[in-house]
């Protein structure tokens, strides 16, 4: 288990997707760039409500195994974007509006994701099963 | 996300390379806005692009809507596997111009 606590401030985007990256380097560019989004989307969406309009701490935690497990933790107001009903996929452009979307590419792109709330915080957990590079094997 | 612009005499290609995400969409949306403006069609190539997060859906339907809206067209190419997975989840794939999709 690995943990990083930063404010929960977009600008500290770049220092989380780092953290993260440096723990899931054997995976596929594939799984890489999908945790790219989803901690995007997780980490965008505490900066932006859970403390608004101070400022407050994200802890984000990494375990990695055979499957790979993210927990972001902050002590902001309670919030469970599980609970948010799935935006409509069908419209067309001008009828398309943008809320909901991330949590629902969220949803779509792990295998799990769990909300709870431990006593005054907020805890999002998401996992996925690790897909390695495969390396190059010689048959004889 | 880096963005290159080059300028025809009937288009307008920006080259995005890196990522589309909550810290470099407000750069694009203010890129691409401004060259909409210019009233040449736009393609966007996305060849060098990591991935697309919301945010970056975002502005590529405010840019989708407001070219439209000047009569031109906004098209994407070069669009990788990954990123057309994303564009099929979401729907995009139905409001945006792609090219060989």
């Amino acid at each position: 288990m690995h943990e990083l606590f930063v404010e929960a401030k977009t600008e500290n985007l770049d220092t989380v997707l780092e953290f993260v990256n440096k723990h899931i380097e054997h995976c596929t560019p594939k799984l890489k760039n999908q945790f790219g989004i989803v901690v995007d989307e997780i980490f965008a969406n505490i900066s932006a409500y859970a403390y608004n309009p101070m400022v407050g701490g994200v802890t984000v935690r990494i375990k990695v195994d055979d499957e790979i497990a993210i927990e972001f933790e902050d002590c902001g107001i309670p919030y469970n974007p599980l609970t948010n009903e799935d935006p409509d996929i069908e419209l067309s452009a001008e009828e398309r509006e943008i809320g909901g979307l991330g949590i629902f590419m969220v949803k779509n792109l792990m295998d799990s994701v769990e909300y709870k709330r431990y006593g005054t915080n907020n805890v999002l957990v998401i996992k996925k099963q690790a897909d390695r590079e495969r390396r190059q094997r010689h048959e004889n | 996300m880096i963005i290159t612009a080059e300028e025809s005499v009937n288009k307008i290609v920006l080259g995005l390379s890196g990522r589309l995400d909550t810290t470099t969409a407000p750069q694009l949306q203010k890129e691409l806005l401004a060259k909409i403006e210019l009233g040449q069609d736009i393609e966007l190539n996305f060849e060098e692009l990591n991935y697309v997060s919301s945010a970056g859906l975002r502005v590529l339907l405010i840019g989708e809507k407001t070219a439209k809206s000047k009569d031109i067209t906004m098209t994407l190419i070069n669009v990788s596997e990954e990123i057309m997975e994303v564009f099929n989840m979401t729907g995009f794939a139905n409001v945006l111009r792609i090219e060989g999709a």
